[in-house]
């Protein structure tokens, strides 16, 4: 609506809208997606309080998105420098692997925040690693990425071969426990979320970001230490990795190296994009990401709640996307201002 | 950065993602002892296993080992550290030591013609284990021993509709959309049910035969259907444990408001078992051991079996499961 007023004002058509404009079409899309189930899918929007927390539909959304939000944390600034973080998924993998063994193993039996900071520890390592070969050796993103992406399941396999029980109550709480009534993983990824907002408003790591993704050759002749940011954030990456790979495990109470973080880095890269981040690099946004994180989760909370048959889910998922992207893409938007 | 530092780095990426592989040892014949030979054994057996990559294969290596000690047999066995390529070189090896016959547990199902006709040729029979092949001449393998993931699932619903009395509202936790066994326990519990006209499916969906998609799947069941769901059928262990996690967050209490049954027989399942969280599960059963060689025995002995032998799968409750949780193998 705003864009259709703005529009014929301009007198040229600018190349990108204006910073404000950005979340307008993934919220109208995660609107419609919450629309078409107020209509259709009765229940949806119950919200009722179950043993002291809120329980329904909507609470699933937030609290089941909360992986890929906080993965797409991470990969929105990754891909604002114009690259590409592959290796989330099997990073996850990692850091809830090594976190619930040192706990449960007769072994280690490490306490519980020394076992998740362990964790952390090698996720942000993961992320060093990626950003020295992307900034430092100047591989290619998606193929240093690949690396770990390849491997990581392997290094996860290795920890333990096995599905660990994680019987540690506190621990169950950051994936299973609620604050104010509300699942306790919202409050990370707000917690994340604010963290990194901050820093990129307050300090110039944000304009530094962008400048590297729109021209790094320029970002460098202004003076700007292209390489060290680029290691910057494919580090934060990975700590944003070994979070959501936390999170998961207490979720499970479980920590599974072969099926954890599937596909997730899929996810999330999908995330940063229908959140209006382009792919190319420069402009990001990170609430985006967050709205894009809700998006692929209120269609897949919307798919199985529905019932909808098996061999359809992937098909009715890549129509929604399909939806989603041709919103947002500028020539699929002129079609329609030009009646 | 020079190019020798870029592939230094590259090659050592590499290391760390295939020492998994090089910690275990190389493929070699390892040759079981035989104490005595007066038994109606004596026989020397070559088995090529596919690897030690689940706990599941663990425990059937340690059946066919065991059984083959018990039976006095000369058990010639190799890991192929699942590549196929190692277990054709197993075979050649078995042919060229004159072992009497082959139990082959294959890796995948094509490409084994041309080595199984050099067998043949050597008048070996071979013995198939947990997984078949796709060949034209059937001829070229004497029997397959594998369990029938249909009974599993046709198991579980048999055991669902008497614990119910023929009446519940089922939702389904199907494994990874297209794998055998997703699509043959599905078909097998929809048989079993099928003549209870009151035992119904209202939610189908699949949970990736894991644990966490199992959990995610079980969430939204609940918020669509509710009180009104009386059972969960899984067609993994996993998946069942994921819904159980799904089931107590919803204030209800598995085991009892809603019962849970599935298929594996894996520790967890048994310890959930022992918890009162879940019903029942039908072990899909790794013990191949004395099937294997029963086989042995009636093919040296110049007898004709049929292609496929079903091998019994048991049905564990929770009674039982405190008895034998104990005694597990895998």
């Amino acid at each position: 609506m705003t864009v259709a007023s703005a529009a014929p004002a301009t007198p040229k058509q600018p190349r990108r809208a204006p910073r404000s404009l950005v979340l307008l079409w993934p919220v109208l899309a995660l609107l419609f997606i919450l629309a078409f189930n107020l209509a259709f899918t009765p229940g949806f929007f119950h919200v009722e309080v179950k043993q002291g927390h809120l329980f329904g539909s909507l609470i699933d959304v937030l609290k089941n998105a909360a992986p890929v939000a906080l993965t797409g944390i991470g990969m929105t600034l990754v891909i604002a420098t114009g690259g590409v973080d592959l290796s989330v998924g099997t990073v996850m993998a990692i850091a809830g692997q090594l976190t619930v063994l040192l706990m449960e193993s007769e072994h280690y039996h490490w306490s519980m925040p020394t076992a998740c900071f362990a964790g952390l520890g090698v996720a942000l390592a993961c992320g060093i690693w990626n950003g020295i070969l992307v900034g430092y050796v100047q591989i290619q993103p998606i193929v240093a990425t690949l690396i770990l992406f390849v491997s990581g399941r392997g290094i996860a396999e290795l920890i333990s071969n096995d599905n660990l029980t994680a019987h540690s109550v506190p621990f169950q709480y950051l994936g299973r426990g609620f604050l104010f009534g509300l699942p306790f993983q919202i409050a990370i990824v707000i917690f994340v979320l604010l963290v990194v907002g901050l820093l990129m408003r307050r300090t110039a790591a944000g304009l530094f970001i962008e400048s590297v993704g729109n021209n790094p050759v320029a970002a460098r002749f202004a003076g700007i230490n292209e390489r060290f940011i680029k290691l910057l954030v494919y580090s934060f990456s990975g700590l944003c990795a070994g979070i959501a790979g936390i999170v998961v495990a207490s979720n499970n109470a479980n920590a599974d190296p072969h099926n954890t973080g599937l596909n997730v880095e899929l996810d999330a890269i999908l995330a940063v994009v229908i959140g209006g981040t382009s792919l190319l690099g420069g402009r990001y946004s990170l609430i985006g990401s967050i709205v894009g994180a809700l998006i692929i989760q209120a269609m897949d909370t919307t798919i199985l709640t529905r019932g909808v048959a098996v061999e359809w889910t992937l098909v009715v998922k890549a129509v929604v996307v399909v939806g989603v992207c041709l919103l947002q893409a500028p020539k699929f938007q002129r079609l329609f201002r030009r009646k | 950065m020079n190019k020798f530092t870029l592939s230094a780095l590259l090659v050592l990426s590499l290391v760390v993602g295939c020492s998994k592989h090089d910690e275990t040892k190389p493929a070699s014949v390892t040759t079981q002892s035989s104490a005595s030979t007066e038994s109606s054994a004596g026989k020397v057996v070559g088995f090529s296993q596919i690897g030690a990559e689940s706990t599941w294969r663990t425990a059937e290596t340690d059946s066919i080992k065991s059984e083959a000690q018990k039976r006095g047999v000369d058990l010639r066995f190799v890991d192929a550290q699942g590549k196929q390529e190692n277990q054709i070189k197993a075979l050649r090896a078995f042919v060229a030591q004159h072992v009497q016959a082959i139990i082959l547990a294959p890796v995948v199902e094509t490409g084994w013609e041309p080595v199984l006709k050099e067998v043949k040729a050597a008048k070996i029979p071979v013995i198939l284990v947990d997984r078949g092949i796709d060949v034209k001449d059937e001829s070229l393998y004497a029997t397959l021993i594998a369990s029938d993931f249909v009974a599993e699932g046709k198991m579980a619903g048999d055991w669902l509709a008497k614990k119910t009395e023929g009446k519940a509202n089922i939702v389904e936790l199907q494994g990874t959309p297209g794998a055998a066994p997703a699509n043959d326990r599905k078909k097998g519990f929809a048989e079993a049910i099928a003549s209870h006209p009151d035992m119904k499916i209202i939610k189908s969906q699949t949970g990736n035969f894991n644990r966490n998609d199992g959990k995610a799947t079980m969430e939204a069941f609940l918020k669509s259907e509710g009180k009104n769901i009386t059972a969960v059928y899984a067609h993994n262990d996993d998946m069942a444990l994921g819904a159980i996690q799904a089931i107590e967050e919803a204030g209800m209490k598995p085991g009892k408001d809603i019962i849970v049954v599935s298929i594996d027989g894996v520790h967890d399942a048994f310890q959930a078992m022992v918890d009162g969280k879940l019903n029942c599960t039908v072990e899909c059963n790794p013990l191949l051991g004395p099937a294997a060689f029963d086989a042995v025995d009636a093919v040296t002995s110049g007898k004709e079996l049929p292609k496929k032998t079903i091998v019994k799968d048991e049905l564990f409750e929770q009674d039982k499961a405190k008895e034998v949780i104990g005694s597990r193998k895998y």
